[in-house]
């Protein structure tokens, strides 16, 4: 297989105040959130990171989206690095998460207008995009709405759609299905196996098991910001279950769950 | 440049799109500075000034039958009072409470003490004029009776007068009548500019940068392919239109309201200004606002949510303000060197314009300046953008 994605020695640290070493009893003045997370991932497939809160898939997301930049090591996207190249590195993905926010006052409509003039998207193409977009989201129906006014799986459903006006070839997710009500999640679970289908790659980050066993080829599995497994699900798990086997290498990883 | 223009357009109907906001920060300012300034104006007129065909009421005591032909250009009202000193309260009270305008007292035999007088006695006879200094109207009477005495007292010692009658060159006074108004103008404007600019900048900028980074839709922008150089100049950019149009409105209101708030003693209609005037002075403001509005940009983008935004503004605030009542005072500071600190060669500048002594050099300095400065300013803001620290620090 191609390789889309080449991760290699991504650390990230960040530096607590007074107040975040109190809130997270610690004296150490720097946390680390991505300590050198290395892992490549294929043209064409659907790769996860699954970890618990805190374990750093979104820093890792976010410093593959250039949002923020690795204090060392780098990533290479299609060819391009994140931390040399980032405005190519943009232009080439979609990027998905919670942290991004949509102005309340535009409507999906000029939202989309306004993103596909950013990403220099020919109006043609992109009203036609639009079209099948608005429509297969149920999101033309509230077109002219203000966003702010829109439930929050709307808002979901209208931001995913702004993430894709380019059409991107990658599609980094971060928690794409969090806080949604199933009837949306499962909306954004089966564009995820409809993206995957028409050979998008994908990158997702989530701590659902099902989601992970429902869509992705080859997941990573992230403790305290070290990758410590990585590979398909049969490799990782054998003859258990995703669930089960994620609580046994956090055990040995870092101890008891309940401790 | 396609995605600068996108931004200006999305700023532009984010601004255009919400009517309260166009109304508060474009229309308002302008009609509240005409309402408050002609009103107040008229206020003041009200109370500074009495009627033209007001006549004076005035108590006169003891006064000699001769003073009446000097007193004759005065309009007034005389009642003779005799001195009672039983009815004195009701009198000094009648002027107290605006009834009567002035008690004129003159001594016994005054007219013969004031011609035999010598000055070396030390004992001159002395006309009292009681008056109410918080009426206008009894204001205007003492002021009046007060000049007539003294210019008739002055008229008996006179050995030789000071520009009496017509000069033989002409007016003495070689000012003209523009020029003082231009210097009027010269301290008054730049100030009042600068400030509606300011006011137009602060109304908008913090929404649009630290609104946008309180909400997390700066992110968004942030991870498309757009230039962070590009973000920049079209937040600048369309800020700058919005907070010129902010800064027209208010001066429109100054300038409808300047002649009720300065009264009759201003034309303000003879200060004519050449286009060149008008084209260089719209250079200057530009610049000026490109400036402004990039430093409270900078400001914004250095703050976590438009409140701190606002709150962080006040000391720039205060400079401008300093920086702006220097021409009002009459102070020159740095001289030609001042040309080269932004915004306070622009202050300078407008001062000239305004004065009628623009120094064309030294305009365009400013403009270069300011636009030289506005091109750090978004390098700075650029970097902003650009940094994690900046744009996502807790």
């Amino acid at each position: 297989m191609e390789e889309l994605l080449q991760v290699k020695e991504l650390r990230k640290t960040f530096q607590l105040t007074a107040k975040q070493q109190k809130l997270e009893n610690t004296k150490e003045k720097v946390k680390v959130a991505v300590d050198g997370l290395s892992f490549t991932a294929y043209k064409g497939e659907v790769f996860g990171l699954l970890g618990p809160n805190g374990a750093g898939k979104t820093t890792t997301l976010r410093m593959l989206a250039t949002l923020i930049k690795p204090d060392s090591g780098d990533a290479i996207l299609d060819g391009a690095s994140i931390v040399s190249q980032p405005e190519i590195v943009r232009s080439k993905i979609g990027f998905l998460t919670s942290e991004l926010k949509l102005e309340d006052f535009f409507t999906p409509n000029y939202q989309y207008d306004f993103f596909s003039g950013l990403y220099g998207v020919d109006p043609q193409i992109a009203a036609a995009r639009k079209k099948e977009l608005f429509e297969r989201f149920g999101i033309d129906k509230f077109a002219e709405v203000k966003y702010g006014n829109l439930s929050t799986g709307m808002k979901q459903k209208v931001s995913l759609v702004v993430s894709l006006v380019h059409d991107p070839d990658v599609v980094i997710f971060d928690e794409p299905t969090n806080g949604l009500d199933v009837l949306t999640a499962k909306v954004v679970t089966d564009f995820l196996l409809d993206l995957k289908s028409r050979g998008k790659s994908i990158i997702v980050s989530t701590h659902i098991f099902s989601l992970i066993e429902k869509v992705c080829d080859r997941v990573g599995i992230v403790i305290a910001g070290k990758m410590v497994e990585c590979g398909t699900l049969g490799e990782i798990c054998g003859e258990k279950t995703l669930e089960d086997r994620f609580f046994e290498i956090y055990e040995e990883k870092v101890g008891r769950i309940d401790e | 440049m396609n995605n600068i223009i996108t931004i200006i357009k999305k700023e532009l109907a984010r601004f255009f799109g919400d009517r309260r906001l166009v109304f508060t920060t474009i229309i308002m300012p302008g009609l509240l500075i005409y309402l408050m300034y002609s009103l107040m104006g008229e206020g003041m007129m009200k109370q500074m000034t009495t009627p033209k065909d007001y006549v004076s009421k005035i108590y006169a005591y003891n006064m000699p039958a001769e003073m009446k032909d000097l007193f004759a250009p005065v309009k007034a009202e005389w009642t003779t009072w005799d001195g009672n000193a039983s009815d004195k309260d009701r009198v000094l009270k009648e002027i107290a409470d605006g009834e009567m305008d002035l008690l004129v007292c003159f001594p016994d035999n005054f007219l013969e003490t004031v011609q035999t007088y010598q000055n070396s006695d030390g004992s001159a006879p002395q006309v009292e004029l009681y008056y109410s200094s918080e009426k206008s109207n009894s204001l205007t009477a003492y002021n009046q009776i007060n000049a007539m005495l003294d210019a008739w007292e002055e008229q008996m010692t006179n050995k030789f007068d000071v520009n009496r009658a017509e000069g033989r060159f002409g007016d003495y006074d070689q000012a003209s009548e523009t020029g003082m108004i231009g210097k009027l103008l010269s301290g008054l404007l730049p100030m009042l500019i600068m400030t509606f600019i300011f006011s137009g900048c602060s109304g908008v900028a913090p929404e649009s940068i630290a609104g946008e980074k309180e909400r997390g839709t700066i992110a968004t922008l942030l991870v498309t392919p757009v230039k962070r150089s590009a973000l920049a100049l079209g937040k600048v950019i369309s800020l700058s239109i919005i907070a010129l149009m902010a800064g027209v409105s208010s001066f429109i209101g100054t300038i409808l309201s300047l002649p009720k708030m300065m009264g009759d003693e201003v034309d303000i209609n003879i200060v004519s200004y050449d286009m060149s005037d008008y084209l260089l002075l719209f250079a200057v403001i530009i610049s000026t606002v490109f400036v402004i509005v990039s430093i409270i940009s900078i400001i914004s983008a250095n703050s976590k949510s438009v409140k701190e935004a606002t709150t962080m503004m006040a000391p720039f605030m205060i400079a401008i303000m300093l920086v702006s009542i220097l021409p009002m005072l009459g102070v020159d500071v740095g001289g030609k060197a001042a040309y080269a600190i932004p915004l306070f060669n622009s202050v300078k500048t407008m001062s000239g314009i305004f004065g009628f002594s623009t120094n064309l050099p030294m305009a365009i300095m400013t403009i270069g300046v300011n636009v030289v400065a506005t091109c750090v300013l978004v390098v700075v803001l650029t970097k902003m953008f650009d940094s994690e620290n900046v744009m996502f620090g807790k």
